[in-house]
């Protein structure tokens, strides 16, 4: 029988062996998405510098899902490279980038916790993908893992229904970072939740990146977040304001500064403010605009 | 192609235009139905090179050889035995009219065993497991479970199809006898017992009309009836479209695309089989 802990790589070694890595974890380089004649992404080129906290921020509908997808293999792109720690993950076969997708944590927008399996089946899944079932002293390691995201250890024989959205996502970053990753990567993490569980989340991300030199990259509309956690921020916008998609990098720098950004769409997202955009939306006849939780909310 | 088309959905009008218009139609129905075949045979492969190359775990087999070989049990028997009294109802009828009722015992027992038993298991299976498993797999797909299945370095066919697959196809053998067993013994008991036929004339037609190799006939097709729907299914969920409605469409689309290919896939097993039993015996000599 093998101890659950000597299957996961050790804290300590990770955070010495971290920071003396240098240079970028993650290289995207022209990479651009397309569907039927939809071009979602275009030509986005990214260096994520390994321990670096990357915030991703945009309109709905700019392809900052798709993007973060990208990443990690889950979505091809139709052009362009994703390397990560010197490979390029479009290369790799599936038994290689299955090997692989176990250096990366993926926290999902509803967590997508498994249905059919308690609290403590879903931490531990992780842990039974890496090698066989003869592990001996998975429960402690939970408990210890629900414990960083503060969550009782109670949580364990219930389901994913028995729990709040905000536990829900709890649970999805223990899962998440159960076998302490090296990329960990965030869909979200904030949407659904109200501003202290909200806040819970920031904090347990700068935890995380505190314990464990983690590289993050996390997408999200909630520019509270953006400021908290980021190292990095990166805007994506459309090129057209008439048509959803075909975006680009429209501002890369410290979260600090975006304030300061000269352009004024940035601005205008940045403070939640609408311009001449709704104009423009109510100008405009194509579903994608009509699609938009802007006008819902503008219309009411 | 679709620039010709608009011209002509723009002008509306003439022969020419009602003619591309069809051409459009059932073209686009035809590529579509070529390329969902190219994809199902795609899948059925990754299901193959998963099954020979990874073991399946325990604890993802158990849960479906269960649902499917345990909790399917109740409702193919008691199906088997309702078709064995409804078909003596029937053929007592008309073999009554040409003084031929004794003979009733070879008929359903040889229409249960060569074919109601595998095919009526077969739709017993779609309609329980294989709308299940399509709104199951739909669901997960749908609230992006399956993304975090990969995610975390498990590949969704090794972890969610082939253990279903391996289920459907290893425990449908075991309803397809068992809805013949029940269906042997409802068409006896309402043969004997209601319509008075003579219980040992019923019971030597049988033996003497029904053999070995229309009972082994019954169980290989039921394997690949087994194979169909557990493809159909997964494939149906893998491919689920978003939301509700998607779930919805996906269950539907599995029991009916998977159901219509067992019926076909069913004629031509049995004129295959039939072929190899005129080969084999062609003086009509039973296997055993």
């Amino acid at each position: 029988m093998v101890p659950v802990s000597a299957r996961i790589p050790n804290s300590d070694n990770i955070s010495s062996e971290r920071q003396s890595r240098s240079g970028p974890l993650v290289i995207v380089r022209k990479l651009s998405v397309i569907f039927g004649k939809n071009t979602i992404l275009d030509n986005i080129s990214i260096e994520i510098p390994a321990g670096q906290t990357l915030v991703i921020i945009g309109e709905s509908g700019c392809g900052k899902t798709m993007l973060l997808k990208c990443l990690i293999g889950l979505l091809k792109p139709t052009r362009g490279e994703v390397i990560f720690d010197g490979r390029d993950i479009n290369k790799m076969g599936d038994v290689e980038l299955t090997k692989l997708r176990r250096r990366f944590g993926f926290v999902f927008q509803n967590a997508a916790l498994f249905d059919s399996m308690t609290i403590g089946q879903n931490v531990a899944f992780p842990l039974r993908q890496l090698e066989s079932e003869n592990f001996h002293g998975e429960s402690q390691v939970i408990v210890n893992r629900l414990a960083e995201v503060g969550l009782p250890e109670s949580v364990i024989f219930k389901r994913p229904a028995q729990l709040s959205g905000g536990m829900r996502k709890r649970v999805g970053i223990a899962r998440a970072l159960m076998l302490n990753p090296d990329l960990v990567l965030y869909d979200e993490p904030t949407t659904g939740l109200d501003p202290i569980m909200s806040d819970v989340i920031n904090e347990l991300m700068m935890r995380t990146r505190q314990r464990y030199p983690v590289t993050s990259v996390i997408v999200t509309h909630d520019m509270h977040t953006a400021r908290k956690v980021a190292d990095r921020v990166i805007m994506l916008y459309p090129q057209s304001r008439l048509k959803a998609g075909q975006s680009q990098v429209l501002y890369d720098g410290p979260p600090s500064e975006i304030d300061q950004c000269s352009d004024r769409r940035v601005l205008q997202f940045v403070r939640g403010e609408a311009g001449e955009r709704l104009t423009e939306m109510r100008q405009s006849s194509t579903g994608w605009e009509m699609e938009t939780p802007h006008i819902d909310s503008f219309d009411k | 192609m679709s620039n010709v088309v608009a011209q002509y959905n723009e002008r509306d009008s003439g022969l020419s235009g009602t003619l591309v218009r069809w051409v459009n139609t059932w073209g686009r129905v035809v590529i579509s139905g070529m390329s969902t075949v190219g994809d199902m045979a795609i899948f059925f492969w990754r299901i193959m090179v998963w099954m020979t190359t990874t073991r399946p775990q325990r604890e993802t087999l158990m849960p479906n050889f269960y649902a499917v070989g345990v909790l399917s049990l109740p409702v193919v028997a008691l199906t088997g035995t309702f078709i064995g009294m409804v078909l003596a109802v029937h053929t007592h009828v008309q073999f009554k009219s040409i003084g031929l009722e004794s003979k009733l015992g070879a008929v359903i027992n040889m229409s249960l065993v060569r074919e109601l038993g595998p095919v009526l298991a077969a739709t017993m299976l779609a309609g329980r497991v294989g709308s299940a498993m399509a709104a199951v797999i739909g669901t997960m797909r749908v609230t992006e479970q399956i993304d975090a299945l990969v995610a975390m370095g498990a590949n969704p066919i090794h972890y969610l199809v082939v253990p279903r697959f391996l289920a459907c196809v290893l425990l449908i053998p075991a309803l397809t006898v068992m809805a013949d067993f029940m269906g042997i013994v409802g068409g006896y008991f309402y043969s004997v017992n209601v319509l008075g036929i003579d219980h040992a004339q019923y019971l030597r037609n049988s033996r003497e009309f029904v053999g070995g190799f229309d009972f082994f006939c019954g169980i290989f097709k039921s394997v690949f009836f087994g194979a169909i729907i557990a493809v159909v299914s997964c494939y149906r969920g893998f491919n689920c479209q978003a939301g509700a409605e998607g779930v919805g469409k996906a269950a539907t689309a599995s029991f009916v695309h998977g159901f219509v290919l067992i019926l076909i896939v069913d004629l031509v097993l049995n004129i295959a089989l039939n072929g190899v039993y005129a080969a084999l015996w062609p003086r009509g000599v039973k296997l055993f």
